[in-house]
C-alpha cells in the first residue's frame, strides 16, 4: 500500500549459486540479525502480489545487520527470487520468528543435513561446537550437484559424513547408514540428534534412532502465511496433540511426529503450486521472447 | 426543506441502503452495501428528533455527536458534519460500515421505540465517505510534547489510540506484525463488506496528518520484545487483538481441507487469494463447504467460500456452502443484517448440529463431516439454552471442506519479555477497562487482547480509552 508501507524494502547484498538449483542469498535486515539465533526462520515476501514464503536462517551477521538463505528453487515464489540480483530488493522480511534451537553441552550431538537443510543445520552444529560438544555432522543429498558446504560444515565438526544417494560423492548411503552405525558401535556415547531436510528424511531419522532412545530433535517446514500463530495452516500432529510449527517450533521431537500427516499436509497445494510453476516459466519465456524481438 | 414537526419527522420511512442484488454479488467480492445518495442521506437525517439528551450517545462506545452531525448534514454542511464527526471518531467511514449500530445508537434510538431507528450508521458511512473523498477536515496535532509512544499492532484498537496520542503531539511509533497496517480490518473483514480502499485510506490521511511512523514487519515478541521498547519509549499501548484460532478437539480436524476461519480469511483478503494465479497465494475451497460456528467471522467465511466458488465454478456446476451451528437461529451471535445478507446470497444454515468428526477420503483429504443433532436443554452460565446431544441422530454430511470459525485468543507473542504483565487463564491481558492500565508499568491494553474476540467499536473505544489516560500520564508527573 501507499504512504503507509514504512519500509522501502530489503536488499539483496551477496548471491552465490551453491548448485543448479540452491542459491545464497545475503539480504541486509539488521532488525532481524539483531535477535536471530541458530534454528529461527524468517517470512520472506517478494513483491506486492508475492505469497509470504517461510525460510530457516542459514546464518547471520549481527554487526552486518545481514541475514543469509539458501534456497532451493523448486516453486515459483523461490525460482523467482533466485533470479533477483544483487542490489534488487524484497518487500517484506519479517523474523526472526520461532524458537532458537536450545544451545548446551549436551556432549556428544549429531547434526543431519540433508539436500537444502544442509543450511539450516550449520548454525546449529555451529553453535554446538561453540557450546563444547563433540560434533558429528552427517550431510547429505541426491547426487554431487547439489551439495553445498562441506568446508564451512567440516570446520564446525569433530567428524564429518558425506553421503550421496547415487555415490557422485562421499559414500553412496543415505544419511541414516552412518547415524545408524554410530549409534550400534556405541563408540560415543549420542546425547542428541538434530535432524534437518526433506519430511521423508526426517521421518527416516527419527525412525532410526527410535529403539536407541535418542532425542531426536527435526526442524519443521510446512505450509504456513502470517508465521506467527494466526492461521494454524501449520499445525502438525504431534502425540500429544497439534501444536503450531510457527510458534511452537519449528523444532519438534521427531518422535512424536505424526509424518504421515504432516507429508499429506505439506502436498495440499500441490496442483496450484505447478501451475504457479508453469505460469512463471511461460511469463518468462515470454519475457525472453520479448527482449530478443526488441533488441 | 421547511422545518418539520417531530409527528413529520417521524412519519418519514427509514430509507433502505442501495445494495447489489443478492445473484450479482455472491459472484464477486465488489463491495455489497453501495451507499446513500446525498439526497437520500439528507432525507434520513430529517428523520432526527435532535433530542436533547441524545440516547444514541449513550449507546456509542465511542460518544459520537451524533445529533450535531445530523444535524450538519441535513443543513447541507458537509464540512461541519465531518467537523463534528471526527470529534470523537476518527475512522467513520469504517464504523459506518461495521459498527453494530441495532445494538448501540440505533438500538437506542427513540425514533425506533415506535417505528424504525434512524440509519445512524448509515449517516455515519456516508459522512466518512465524504470526507475520505474531499478531506475538507484535516486532522490537526498539538505542538511537539517529545514523548515517544510506541503503540503495538495497527487494528482499530491500535488505530484509534495512536491517532489520538498523536492529536496530543506525543511521537506515535506503531509496530505491525504482517505486511500490510490494519489489523483485522485487513486480514479478516472481507473487501465486499469493507473495501480495502477505505481501510487504507483512513490509515494513510491520518499517519500523514500526524506524521505517525508504522514499521511493518515487526513482531513484537520476536523481532523486538516488548522489554525492549520499555526502553526506548514513554508509554507502550498493546493493541494486538486476538488472533490465534480455536480447533475443536475431534477426530480429523488435521485433514486436508480443514482449515481455521483466520486461514481462510487471510488468504483471501490479505494475499487476495481469489486473484490466483496473478497474486500467488492461492486458496481453494471444494464444491461443498460446511462453517462450523455462527458468529461474524463464520458469516464472513461463508460469504467469501461462496463467492469463491462461484468464481471457480465450471459452467452449470453447483456449489454449497453451509453454517453448522449447535444451537438454534435465536443464539446466533452474528449481527442479523450479516445472516440475512448471506442467506440472500445462498448460504444455507444447519442449525442444533454439531460436527463430531470429520471423514478422511483415505488420501488424507476431508471427504464428510459426521454430525449429530442437537435440542435446546436448559440455560446454561451464558444463560442461553444448552444444546443437548439427541442420541442416535448421526448423520454424514458430505463436505470436502471444513472452516473452523469458533473463535480466537490473543496471541501470546506479545507476552514474551514481558515479566509483570498478568494475563487471565483464557490468555487475555488483564487491564482496567476505563483506563487501559495493565500490571505493567506504562503498558496499556486495549481491544480483542484484552476482551477476547469482539467488535470493532468497542475495540476503538478501549483504544479512545487507554490514550486518555496514556496522554494524562505523560502529560503529568508520572505516576502510575
Amino acid at each position: 500500500m501507499g504512504d503507509t508501507a514504512a519500509a522501502t524494502g530489503y536488499k539483496i547484498l551477496q548471491k552465490e549459486t551453491l548448485s543448479d538449483v540452491t542459491k545464497l542469498m545475503v539480504i541486509e535486515a539488521p532488525q532481524v540479525a539483531r535477535k536471530a539465533q541458530a534454528g529461527q526462520f524468517i517470512i520472506i515476501r517478494i513483491d506486492e502480489r508475492g505469497e509470504r514464503v517461510p525460510l530457516t536462517i542459514a546464518d547471520y551477521d549481527r554487526n552486518a545487520g545481514t541475514i543469509t538463505l539458501i534456497l532451493q528453487e523448486v516453486g515459483k515464489s523461490t525460482m523467482q527470487l533466485g533470479a533477483m540480483k544483487v542490489g534488487d530488493t524484497v518487500a517484506s522480511f519479517a523474523g526472526p520468528l520461532g524458537h532458537p534451537t536450545e544451545i548446551k553441552n549436551y556432549g556428544t550431538v549429531v547434526c543431519v543435513g540433508g539436500g537444502v537443510g544442509i543450511a539450516p543445520i550449520y548454525p546449529i552444529a555451529r553453535s554446538l561446537k561453540e557450546a563444547g560438544n563433540y560434533v558429528v555432522s552427517i550431510i547429505g543429498a541426491r547426487n554431487k550437484g547439489l551439495l553445498f558446504w562441506e568446508e564451512k560444515m567440516k570446520a564446525v565438526s569433530d567428524e564429518l559424513h558425506i553421503c550421496t544417494d547415487d555415490g557422485s560423492y562421499g559414500r553412496k548411503c543415505l544419511v541414516t547408514d552412518p547415524l545408524k552405525e554410530l549409534l550400534e558401535s556405541k563408540r560415543r556415547d549420542v546425547a542428541h540428534i538434530w535432524a534437518i531436510g526433506p519430511a521423508i528424511m526426517m521421518k527416516f531419522v527419527a525412525l532410526a534412532t527410535k529403539p536407541f532412545n535418542a532425542p531426536t530433535t527435526v526442524s519443521l517446514n510446512s505450509i504456513m502465511i502470517d508465521g506467527t500463530g494466526m492461521c494454524g495452516g501449520c499445525r502438525v500432529p504431534l502425540t500429544e496433540g497439534a501444536q503450531f510449527v510457527c510458534v511452537d517450533g519449528p523444532e519438534f521431537d521427531g518422535h512424536k511426529v505424526d509424518w504421515n500427516s504432516l507429508m499429506s499436509r505439506l502436498q495440499f497445494y500441490k496442483t496450484e503450486e505447478q501451475a504457479a510453476v508453469e505460469a512463471y516459466k511461460h511469463k518468462c519465456n515470454l519475457d525472453i521472447a520479448a527482449e530478443k524481438g526488441g533488441a | 426543506m421547511a422545518e418539520l414537526t417531530a409527528k413529520q419527522r417521524m412519519e418519514i420511512p427509514r430509507n433502505e441502503m442501495p445494495a447489489q442484488d443478492a445473484k450479482v454479488r455472491a459472484g464477486n467480492y465488489l463491495e455489497v452495501a453501495t451507499g446513500y445518495s446525498e439526497e437520500t442521506a439528507r432525507l434520513e437525517a430529517e428523520r432526527c428528533l435532535q433530542c436533547k439528551k441524545p440516547q444514541c450517545v449513550e449507546g456509542c462506545p465511542v460518544g459520537v455527536r451524533i445529533p450535531q452531525f445530523i444535524k450538519a448534514l441535513r443543513e447541507g454542511d458537509m464540512a461541519k458534519a465531518v467537523a463534528e464527526m471526527k470529534v470523537k471518531n476518527n475512522l467513520p467511514a469504517i464504523c459506518g460500515r461495521v459498527c453494530p449500530q441495532e445494538n448501540q445508537c440505533e438500538g437506542k434510538c427513540i425514533v425506533g421505540k415506535k417505528g424504525e431507528p434512524v440509519a445512524v450508521g448509515r449517516l455515519e458511512r456516508f459522512v466518512g465517505d465524504y470526507e475520505l473523498q474531499h478531506r475538507t477536515c484535516p486532522l490537526t496535532k498539538a505542538p511537539a510534547t517529545g514523548k515517544k509512544v510506541a503503540v503495538v499492532g495497527t487494528g482499530p484498537a491500535s488505530l484509534t489510540c495512536a491517532v489520538d496520542l498523536g492529536r496530543e503531539g506525543h511521537k506515535v511509533t506503531m509496530f505491525e506484525s504482517l505486511h500490510t497496517p490494519g489489523g483485522v480490518l485487513v486480514y479478516g473483514i472481507p473487501e465486499f463488506r469493507l473495501p480495502k480502499g477505505v481501510v487504507f485510506g483512513e490509515i494513510d490521511y491520518a499517519i500523514k496528518c500526524l506524521g505517525i511512523d508504522i514499521r511493518t514487519d515487526y513482531v513484537i515478541g520476536r523481532t523486538l520484545t516488548l522489554k525492549d521498547l520499555l526502553e526506548e519509549y514513554d508509554a507502550v499501548f498493546l493493541g494486538t487483538g486476538a488472533g490465534l484460532p480455536m480447533f475443536m478437539r475431534i477426530p480429523g480436524i488435521n485433514l486436508n481441507g480443514v482449515m481455521s476461519a483466520n486461514e481462510f480469511l487471510t488468504r483471501v483478503n490479505l494475499m487476495k487469494g481469489y486473484l490466483f494465479p496473478e497474486y500467488d497465494t492461492p486458496v481453494k475451497v471444494g464444491r461443498k463447504v460446511a462453517v462450523i460456528g455462527a458468529g461474524n467471522v463464520a458469516m464472513d467465511s461463508a460469504r467469501c467460500a461462496y463467492r469463491l466458488q462461484a468464481m471457480q465454478a465450471k459452467e452449470g456446476e453447483d456449489h454449497e456452502v453451509h453454517i453448522v451451528y449447535r444451537r438454534s437461529m435465536e443464539e446466533v451471535p452474528a449481527r442479523a443484517e450479516e445472516v440475512h445478507h448471506a442467506q440472500e446470497e445462498g448460504v444455507i444454515f444447519d442449525l442444533l448440529t454439531n460436527p463430531i468428526e470429520i471423514i478422511d477420503d483415505g488420501k488424507g483429504n476431508v471427504k464428510a463431516m459426521r454430525c449429530i443433532r442437537m435440542e435446546l436443554g436448559e440455560p446454561d452460565a451464558s444463560g442461553r439454552r444448552r444444546p443437548v446431544e439427541i442420541k442416535g441422530s448421526e448423520f454424514d454430511m458430505e463436505v470436502d471442506t471444513v472452516i473452523v470459525a469458533l473463535g480466537t485468543s490473543p496471541n501470546p507473542l506479545v507476552f514474551v519479555d514481558a515479566d509483570g504483565l498478568e494475563r487471565t487463564k483464557h490468555g487475555t491481558t488483564v487491564a482496567n477497562l476505563e483506563t487501559g492500565r495493565t500490571t505493567k508499568p506504562k503498558v496499556w491494553a486495549g481491544g480483542d487482547i484484552v476482551t477476547g474476540a469482539a467488535t470493532v467499536i468497542s475495540a476503538m473505544g478501549a483504544g479512545k480509552r487507554a490514550a486518555a489516560d496514556m496522554h494524562a500520564f505523560l502529560s503529568g508527573n508520572g505516576t502510575w
